[in-house]
């Protein structure tokens, strides 16, 4: 009975925060796409996080920063390209080349100049522009998020990113669009500066899956999710770990409990 | 301590540190023999289960703080740095951010429990009201400890809260400044933020410790709201029969938590404070973290003057007054008869007093202009409850303890058990 009453609490905690979050905006409600890394036990796609790091490379990063994003990260535990045969993910030919395709600068030398060398796998994704205001004036005024942690940023997560991306539609007739605006019922207002970044065949997957605009933004979220909770794996398989043994417990404990009490009238 | 001390220390050692520091004899009288009614129902669990939380939040608070950087260009990302660079950072973080939602939880059912059971009412005034200066440390410890990842909800909220003080008349302005320290929420403010948050689990501790003493003089209060007449018949030991019940509640709680860290870690966070502070973009909706709500829809309750109040003032003193009250309430309550099991008017009185508790809440996720039902918005809402909420403590309890007919009570707690046990 006090296991209900507590989950009754905890629910209508939840359900103050939900809404809380049904707040945002008037925007249409994102689509319910299913992800292999939903639920409890769900896990990454492995491929799929590839085929999203080709997609944000390719595509995404040419515009929108990733900060947070190390090299290394890529090869590390949970990551796309994590290798049994390299724990350690410095050592990971696959990291080491593609931090190798970057020029990053670093310095200053002895000489007290700044230089450009090939990144390593310690490096930081690089950015696309050097400050906000250099983003801005490429891109018409508009601020390219960040996107490390734009799943967990969004309320809906990866169900909006998804229908963002699929839910470019020409405008209504009502709609004032300025010039560089382009039309989506999923972002808020529904004028959005991001051009639709997705066109069948922009990207030529290697494992031959076909280019679609849904495949790609399947998988650009799968990475982007990825990225932004590197650790869902292990936090799902340390939960059930901590839920078995704490169930456990508690049945010891509560046996316990009706010994010491069975005498007693309570 | 109620009745005379039972430890008998039988080691040297024991009876050498007895004579000198009677620690142990302390430890024994408090939590092994202290006579305890045995009509506790799960209700009493959620004081072990505080204390437990307390310590969740101290030690993962510890460890989080020798990673953290308190500077306006660094703290965000050194947050993030630890949930994804530093060894299980992700599940400190978690456990720390869910386990101030899990506190807070636990504190609001311990909290009803004892409006519900009288539990504030003599000989226990000292001791509940210094469980309400605990909630106030652990609201202020909280708030200030939200501020700390600096996300845009960190500072946003910070600034809609501290610009509250500078409704206050004549003072306003130069307390604001003075808690900023400078002309805006800024970096001294995180730093002294961060520095206080620190701080203030201690006091809390310290006033736990007051709690838990100011608990043991009159001893327990319980369902029957009967004081314990023969320790013989109506108590039992501490331990073990409360150090288990308590013990089962205890995991069953941490299990619904282990839920939450695990499962989903950011449920009950607000999707905003994944971004990072921009003093330049205001979030088009703030709202405080869950366990304020209730308060901030009191707070935006109040949309029209007061004589000379103005609307902002009236709601930032509606606000506190909602918290101070409960300071008071100890005389506001008329009623000799303690648990509202005896109670039957009285009983339903509290049951819509926790209904607008919720509403409350749910007025303060809520644009106040949102509709509610047809014309009626939540605004409207929120007044009603506002109204009945501090109608409860100053009408309500004072007026029905003395008109109200009590149902007639058992002779003892034994009585109240068996009695029930029959039935």
């Amino acid at each position: 009975m006090m296991m209900t009453r507590i989950f009754a609490a905890a629910l209508a905690a939840a359900g103050l925060t939900a809404a809380a979050s049904a707040l945002e905006g008037d925007a249409h409600a994102p689509k319910d796409h299913e992800w292999h890394h939903e639920g409890p036990f769900g896990t990454f796609d492995r491929q799929a996080v590839q085929r999203g790091f080709q997609v944000f490379q390719e595509v995404c990063a040419s515009c929108h920063s990733m900060d947070l994003l190390r090299f290394r990260n890529l090869g590390q535990r949970g990551g796309p390209f994590e290798s049994e045969e390299y724990p350690n993910p410095n050592d990971n030919p696959v990291v080491m080349q593609i931090a190798a395709g970057y020029q990053i600068e670093d310095g200053p030398n002895d000489d007290g100049d700044m230089f450009m060398r090939d990144g390593l796998p310690s490096d930081a994704w690089p950015a696309p522009f050097d400050n906000e205001q250099q983003a801005r004036a490429s891109n018409g005024g508009a601020y390219p998020p960040d996107l490390t942690l734009i799943v967990k940023a969004r309320s809906g997560g990866a169900d909006y990113l998804y229908s963002l991306l699929t839910g470019y539609t020409d405008p209504p007739e009502d709609s004032h669009l300025a010039p560089g605006q382009y039309y989506n019922e999923y972002f808020e207002g529904g004028a959005i500066a991001m051009a639709p970044p997705l066109v069948e065949g922009i990207v030529t997957y290697d494992d031959g899956t076909e280019a679609t605009v849904e495949q790609m933004a399947e998988d650009v979220v799968t990475f982007l999710t990825w990225a932004g909770d590197p650790h869902m794996e292990a936090r799902k398989q340390m939960g059930v770990m901590v839920l078995i043994y704490l169930f456990i417990f508690a049945i010891l404990v509560y046996l316990a409990y009706r010994q010491v009490w069975k005498n007693v009238k309570h | 301590m109620s009745g005379h001390s039972t430890y008998e220390p039988k080691t040297g050692v024991e009876k050498w540190l007895d004579s000198r520091l009677p620690i142990i004899r302390l430890g024994w009288d408090s939590f092994v023999d202290f006579p305890t009614p045995r009509n506790l129902n799960y209700w009493w669990t959620f004081g072990g289960i505080l204390a437990v939380f307390l310590v969740i939040q101290i030690v993962t608070g510890i460890v989080l703080a020798m990673h953290y950087v308190a500077h306006e260009d660094m703290a965000f990302d050194s947050v993030q740095r630890i949930v994804r660079d530093v060894p299980f950072g992700w599940l400190l973080q978690s456990m720390h951010a869910n386990g101030a939602s899990f506190f807070f939880v636990a504190v609001y059912l311990h909290m009803f429990r004892g409006l519900y059971y009288g539990s504030y009412k003599a000989p226990r005034e000292v001791l509940w009201i210094l469980g309400v200066v605990i909630y106030l440390l652990m609201m202020a410890t909280a708030f200030m400890g939200y501020v700390l990842p600096w996300g845009q909800m960190s500072y946003w909220g910070a600034m809609v809260i501290t610009n509250l003080i500078g409704a206050l008349p004549f003072v306003g302005d130069a307390i604001r400044e003075w808690l900023w320290g400078g002309f805006s929420v800024g970096q001294a403010t995180l730093n002294r933020f961060f520095s206080l948050h620190y701080l203030l689990p201690f006091v809390i501790a310290g006033v736990v410790g007051l709690h838990i003493w100011a608990l043991h003089v009159p001893g327990n209060g319980n369902p029957a709201g009967l004081e314990i007449k023969d320790p013989k018949k109506d108590a039992l030991p501490f331990h073990p029969y409360y150090t288990v019940k308590d013990g089962f509640a205890i995991i069953v709680y941490l299990m619904v938590f282990a839920v939450f860290v695990f499962y989903m870690p950011n449920v009950l966070g607000h999707a905003d404070n994944y971004i990072e502070a921009n003093p330049l973009s205001t979030p088009a909706h703030i709202v405080p973290e869950w366990y304020f709500l209730p308060f901030y829809a009191i707070l935006r309750a109040v949309t029209f003057d007061i004589g000379p109040i103005d609307a902002k003032l009236g709601g930032v003193l509606a606000m506190f007054g909602a918290i101070a009250i409960l300071f008071v309430l100890p005389w506001l309550d008329t009623s000799k008869v303690r648990s509202m099991r005896y109670r039957p008017l009285t009983r339903w009185f509290f049951i819509f007093f926790v209904i607008a508790a919720l509403g409350l809440g749910w007025c303060g996720a809520k644009n106040p202009d949102d509709p509610f039902v047809g014309a009626i918005k939540f605004v409207h809402l929120a007044q009603f409850l506002t109204a009945y909420y501090f109608a409860y403590f100053l009408v309500i309890l004072p007026v029905l303890g003395i008109i109200e007919k009590p149902k007639e009570r058992p002779a003892s707690i034994e009585a109240s058990v068996l009695g029930e046990a029959k039935s």
